[in-house]
């Protein structure tokens, strides 16, 4: 089965260690993400595209415990096999926090603090077969 | 030298779900409410601010209410919808436009979570797609990062909802009209961790209204006027935490609130202390914890002995969300705002029945916060 991502140009994909894609203002240094004009920190109108750090530390988390509405979700609403998935914003040193899918959704094991790193996920399947894949954040082992 | 403003007539209809009655003819009984209390009619309105989400262009209800031709203009600002309309009656009157005007807002949603618009939000599809497109998620990691810094229990999230369904009980224009324990509050099911069911809101439906008219000719219209002191509405700055993100900044920034909540006690020439209840955004209950502090009614963790205590109770010390808040009326977006106005009308007025703050109140706030990152601030005093 083929992978597709879920979008073009929010993450680096196919890659070994894929990256998310972001903005930094050529003016002040300020990171974006995702890509954007115009910074909002600043107020300058010149950014460049800029590859952001693959670890970092999780800033806050939930859990998404029911089904969300599709659309515009596109993973598995379905009550019956619906999965509980984590939802935080990791903190990468120097640049910003990302807000994200986690691949732990137990309360017990996620931590505030605790060290994080991103990965690529399988989302759904789309109409040709193939596999959607989105990124999100695993705690590192 | 401008002019003061006062309320002189309040109108809201029944919040919560009311089968085939559509939001725009709940906004249209809760004019014809707020005139029947200011004893003025629709002709005498002279302009008008109104705005709904998800129910319609407001000033289309002038073809129910009469085509008088009066300056009806429309709102969309998101959850700060009624504030905003009432922000703009208010300043209308105080430069001396117009002496007579209503700020209307009413709605009808869907039931469920918001299905947020990414498009209309200025988000990637990938980003509903991927399962964030939730509001409810932002609050849970707000609140689950605050009661990591500051101390907040879940037993405290739960006595809020429980205080609130309580003060629901007690107001006849409330959705959620039964008490639910601090304990069936922790047991009802996680929704996004720390957060129960029973500790959100819900979406919802009805409508309010409110006549405002130059302070010196509010006699005409009400024994009992009430006086806008502020009206604020403020939107968010680079660094802080708001809905719908999909990344934040390292630099910390407080938030629309704190700058709307500082500007509006600058513009009453009042502070925190002078007031005598609230009104503040309670989409769910960790909200209003943190509207406590955001506010300034209290440091940021104080929040765990005040509501423990009962401080925030109709009867405590500074009581918050006497009307049962937006855990039990629901959140009609264009017309939750002004909820809460009319609510602290009432309890100015000495109107507000089995839930009236006691020690005859003077002052009141009210505080409404939502998407994109957005808040409103209301002062009124007798």
């Amino acid at each position: 089965m083929a992978q597709v991502p879920v979008t073009e140009g929010v993450f680096t994909w196919p890659s070994e260690s894929p990256q998310l894609i972001g903005s930094r203002c050529v003016t002040c240094g300020n990171h974006m993400f995702p890509v954007q004009q115009g910074c909002p920190k600043c107020t300058g109108a010149e950014t460049a595209e800029v590859l952001l750090g693959r670890r970092g530390t999780l800033w806050t988390w939930t859990v998404q415990g029911f089904p969300p509405k599709a659309p515009p979700y596109a993973g598995d609403v379905d009550p019956k096999t619906f999965k509980a998935f984590g939802v935080g914003y990791v903190e990468l040193p120097g640049q910003l926090k990302i807000e994200s899918r986690l691949t732990e959704a137990d309360p017990e094991k996620l931590k505030i603090g605790m060290e994080m790193e991103m990965v690529i996920v399988p989302l759904s399947t789309d109409a040709d077969g193939n596999e959607v894949v989105t990124f999100a954040f695993a705690p590192v082992a | 030298m401008t002019t003061e403003v006062a309320i002189v007539g309040i109108g809201m209809h029944e919040f919560g779900r009311t089968e085939g009655v559509s939001g725009m003819d709940q906004g249209v009984i809760a004019v014809r409410r707020a005139c029947a209390d200011a004893g003025v009619s629709w002709e005498d309105m002279q302009f008008a601010f109104g705005g709904s989400m998800a129910a319609g262009a407001a000033d289309t209800m002038v073809s129910l209410l009469g085509l008088t031709g009066l300056q009806f203009i429309n709102v969309a600002n998101g959850c700060a919808t009624g504030g905003s309309a009432l922000f703009s009656a208010y300043n209308t009157i105080r430069s001396g436009v117009f002496d007579l005007g209503i700020a209307v807002g009413f709605d009808k949603h869907e039931r469920g979570a918001f299905r947020v618009n990414t498009k209309g939000s200025g988000l990637g599809d990938w980003y509903g797609a991927s399962g964030l497109a939730l509001t409810t998620q932002f609050f849970g990691m707000k609140i689950n990062r605050y009661m990591h810094e500051y101390g907040i229990s879940q037993s405290t999230l739960a006595k809020v909802s429980e205080k609130a369904f309580r003060n629901g009980a007690i107001n006849p224009m409330a959705w959620r009209r039964k008490p639910i324990s601090e304990e069936e509050v922790l047991n009802s099911a996680m929704l996004s961790y720390p957060l129960t069911q029973y500790m959100f809101c819900s979406p919802g439906e009805g409508g309010v209204a409110l006549i405002l008219a130059r302070a010196d000719k509010a006699h005409l219209y009400t024994d009992k006027p009430i006086f806008l002191k502020a009206a604020v509405v403020r939107s968010r700055r680079f660094g802080s935490f708001e809905v719908l993100a999909p990344s934040i900044a390292l630099e910390h920034n407080a938030g629309p609130t704190v700058d709307a909540s500082k500007a509006a006690f600058e513009m009453a020439g009042m502070g925190p202390k002078d007031m005598d209840l609230a009104q503040l955004q309670d989409t769910e209950s960790g909200a209003e914890v943190m509207h406590m502090a955001e506010n300034g009614f209290c440091e940021h963790g104080e929040q765990e002995f005040m509501i423990q205590a009962g401080e925030t109770e109709i009867g405590g010390k500074f009581p918050v969300n006497t009307d049962g808040g937006c855990l039990a009326n629901g959140e009609p977006i264009g017309a939750s705002g002004l909820r809460q106005v009319y609510e602290n009308v009432l309890q100015l007025r000495g109107q507000a029945g089995a839930r009236q703050v006691p020690n005859d109140p003077k002052t009141a706030y009210t505080h409404v916060y939502g998407a994109p990152g957005i808040s409103g601030v209301t002062i009124l005093s007798r």
